[in-house]
């Protein structure tokens, strides 16, 4: 695997992904993700994903052309995804987009390809993921939740939780029990749900910081079509094995993190401290240099694994894209100072006067992201995925 | 920003040399024989020296106009990773890289023709004195001074802790012909004899098997003004920048060479009738010390990859970063590797604890990693005073 571009198609290429960005995301949702705000409505995100889609695909940056994406490389993969996050645009959901479509793509049928992928590209359907379950955490394969086969329909009873966007979304895809009589990772099946069915109650879970993108779903004799299975049935554990080897590519989330290490810096330029600015503080500055450095020898590294080796890369670089995007979030309610007391839900009008921009999301951020270590295989799970694969333990 | 896979490649060539290096210390510097070899004097073998440079290993960074080999930063951080690996103790990094690095940088071609022939070929040793006692890790803190006397220079004051001066034919001196003490210009190299009237040496021991010593000048004639009269400085960085680069590298190694022998030693040593790799508390260290090593490898390619670009500022950026984050992993590798090990790493004859001594000192050279995150604290707030709009400085 390698970039063989040469360098000035790669930077004809970022200015076109830049300009494209800057001409058309709107300009108040630049604003506020660049303020640290992430509250965006279902309306929005589906016209800027409209917005991408139209350009080329770009709303799925790591789709292959035969299935309306851009079919970049790696190399512009990584470009767009520095730029998208430079440019402050909005992360979208990416349930369809990162998760579903490849796993579709690799074990779909025809007729589930052509039925989902077009609407996942064009943003008209959000895909929420049903993973976890009440009792099944990072102990993914003991999941519970049942579908018993009927004629040509599964029936499904149970719960998932911390299922994210699954009150925005209209589908969800996830795991079930099949069958419980060998080990519990056989017997589990990918399924696709939509989630108006009958029988599905949608519970939203607000998060301590005030953000309410988790839920909880409930499954009450849901009736799901056979042809809604992906792959074959009891192999779902294998089918979201294949997803987990494919996240590798922007694990590390390094795009936003270093659009937040730039703000944290041009705020800190302009936060006084006596006579010069905290950008000028020894110890603020040398805080804030460790983080650029670990982000550096992070960025290199995920280029590194980009270009060519294999094996348990994505967990490392979920590990430590979390610990540094931590470590910019510390910062961020540090520059704001006094200010990081402020709520998020301050309305413009009692907005204090004094208060630089942004200053009610820092300490909502900062708590907010507690989530990354935990969510997606947890950070521990994450160090024995290494340890056995790896290091052979 | 870079997405280039050369810069994470090795060339076939640089892969082969490795192996040979690597080689070669397996069966000549095996650690029994290190241990008996670092305990003599002058800490190294003469034989090995002449080997060294019949590999080529002397004249590596040296130009080729001046009969060395013209390797790049790649090539260097090839051979030091191996030397890190290997935990050899010479005077390769202080002369051949350190000294003759100045002495290149300073641009004095004809003094380069004279002493740097010979100095590939490991006919004659150099060794750098340019640390202070009030100067810490700033090269620029020099109160050590260089006087006119009819045709020669004379040098008074002091330097400390110059490498492998015990066993040097020419030293290479930073003194100060003009300004005070922490200013940046009025500072010039010189070259001198270390056997000249006027220098008191003292000869010692470091903990890694190395060989330092202090060096009092008191109107010690001087061979020779290198370069320009107060263009002292800018070769002088130049060079300890590359040895940042070099020592990195050659930390890098000896990661990595922690990392492996405690993994084996975790799969195989048992307690409570299993390995004790099987334990998760052991596992998840060793998983950090793992990713320690990898980032640290992410780290040496950077520098390298940066120094081939050649920008001045982009290089002291790089080279700092990674001393940085090469620094605080190494000692968290280092020390990892002995918790890992528990009481059998304490003991002598066995090479972790040495390979802590050996990463400690290069924590201590060049710039340790505080000094280094100062360094590049103050280049990232030039950098973002230049940029001006923080949104210009996001998208270079």
């Amino acid at each position: 695997m390698r970039a063989d571009e040469p360098l000035p198609d790669l930077e004809a290429f970022r200015s076109e992904v830049r300009s494209f960005l800057r001409e058309n995301l709107p300009h108040d949702i630049r604003e506020r993700v660049k303020r640290g705000c992430n509250d965006f409505t279902t309306a929005e995100l589906r016209d800027w994903m409209a917005v991408l889609a139209h350009r080329g695909g770009w709303s799925c940056p790591n789709w292959p052309a035969e299935h309306g994406g851009p079919g970049w490389s790696h190399a512009q993969k990584y470009i767009f995804e520095r730029e998208y996050a430079l440019n402050h645009c909005p992360k979208l959901p990416n349930g369809g987009s990162a998760m579903l479509g490849p796993t579709l793509m690799h074990y779909g049928t025809r007729e589930q390809k052509n039925r989902f992928l077009p609407d996942i590209l064009t943003g008209k359907t959000f895909w929420a993921q049903g993973y976890s379950e009440p009792n099944a955490g990072s102990d993914l394969a003991s999941l519970k939740c049942r579908a018993d086969r009927d004629g040509n329909h599964y029936v499904i009873n149970g719960s998932k939780i911390w299922t994210t966007g699954a009150h925005t979304s209209q589908w969800l895809f996830g795991l079930f029990r099949t069958d419980s009589s060998g080990r519990k990772q056989q017997g589990i099946t990918f399924l696709m749900i939509k989630l108006s069915s009958p029988g599905i109650t949608v519970r939203p879970l607000p998060m301590f910081e005030g953000s309410d993108e988790l839920a909880e779903v409930f499954f009450d004799d849901v009736r799901v079509p056979v042809d809604q299975c992906v792959g074959e049935e009891h192999d779902g554990w294998n089918v979201s094995k294949y997803l987990l080897s494919l996240e590798r590519f922007g694990a590390a989330h390094i795009g936003t993190t270093t659009a937040r290490l730039d703000r944290v810096k041009e705020l800190a330029a302009t936060t006084p401290v006596g006579e010069a600015s905290l950008l000028d503080d020894p110890v603020f500055a040398n805080k804030l240099a460790q983080a650029e450095i670990e982000l550096r020898a992070l960025d290199v590294t995920e280029q590194r694994f980009l270009l060519g080796s294999s094996g348990a890369e994505a967990a490392m670089l979920k590990i430590r894209g979390t610990e540094v995007q931590q470590m910019v979030m510390e910062l961020l309610v540090e520059v704001a100072g006094v200010h990081a007391q402020l709520a998020p839900d301050t309305g413009q009008e009692d907005r204090p006067r004094h208060a630089p921009a942004g200053a009610e999301y820092a300490a909502h951020g900062y708590f907010h992201f507690r989530k990354t270590p935990i969510w997606g295989g947890s950070n521990e799970i994450m160090r024995n995925i290494i340890a056995k694969a790896v290091l052979g333990l | 920003m870079r997405v280039d896979a050369s810069d994470f490649e090795l060339t076939e060539e640089q892969r082969l040399f490795g192996e040979s290096v690597a080689r070669f210390l397996e069966q000549e510097y095996p650690f029994e024989k290190r241990a008996r070899i670092v305990a003599g004097e002058p800490g190294f073998l003469d034989e090995h020296w002449r080997q060294f440079a019949e590999l080529g290993w002397l004249g590596l960074a040296i130009p080729e106009r001046y009969g060395g080999l013209g390797g790049g930063a790649g090539d260097v951080a090839v051979l030091m990773e191996q030397i890190g690996r290997g935990l050899l103790a010479s005077p390769l990094l202080t002369s051949n890289v350190l000294a003759a690095g100045a002495l290149v940088a300073s641009g004095d071609r004809a003094l380069c023709d004279e002493i740097l022939p010979s100095t590939a070929a490991g006919e004659t040793r150099l060794a750098l004195a340019y640390a202070e006692p009030q100067a810490r890790y700033d090269p620029f803190d020099v109160a050590t001074s260089a006087r006119r006397d009819g045709e020669h220079w004379r040098i008074d004051g002091s330097k400390i802790v110059v490498g492998f001066a015990n066993c040097a034919d020419q030293l290479i001196v930073s003194a100060r012909t003009a300004g005070d003490r922490r200013d940046r210009g009025g500072i010039s190299l010189f070259l001198v004899d270390p056997g000249s009237p006027g220098i008191d040496a003292h000869h010692y021991h470091t903990h890694d098997g190395g060989r330092a010593s202090d060096l009092a000048f008191e109107a010690a004639e001087a061979v020779a003004l290198i370069g320009r009269e107060g263009g002292g400085l800018a070769p002088l960085e130049h060079a300890l920048d590359f040895a940042s680069l070099a020592v990195a590298a050659e930390a890098c190694g000896a990661m990595w060479a922690v990392y492996e022998q405690t993994l084996a030693y975790i799969k195989t040593r048992e307690q409570f009738g299993v390995p004790i790799g099987s334990f998760q508390a052991i596992q998840h260290r060793m998983v950090d010390v793992f990713m320690r090593c990898e980032l640290a490898r992410s780290m040496v390619h950077d520098a390298v990859a940066a120094w081939g670009r050649g920008d001045r500022a982009e290089m002291a950026r790089a080279v700092s970063a990674a001393r940085v984050n090469i620094g605080n992993g190494a000692r968290l590798v280092g020390e990892e590797g002995i918790q890992l090990h528990g009481a059998i790493a304490m003991t002598d004859e066995v090479s972790i604890g040495h390979y802590l001594k050996r990463i400690t000192m290069i924590n201590a050279s060049f710039g340790d990693p505080a000094w280094h995150l100062a360094r590049y604290a103050g280049l990232m707030r030039e950098q973002s005073g230049n940029s001006g709009n923080g949104d210009e400085n996001a998208s270079k």
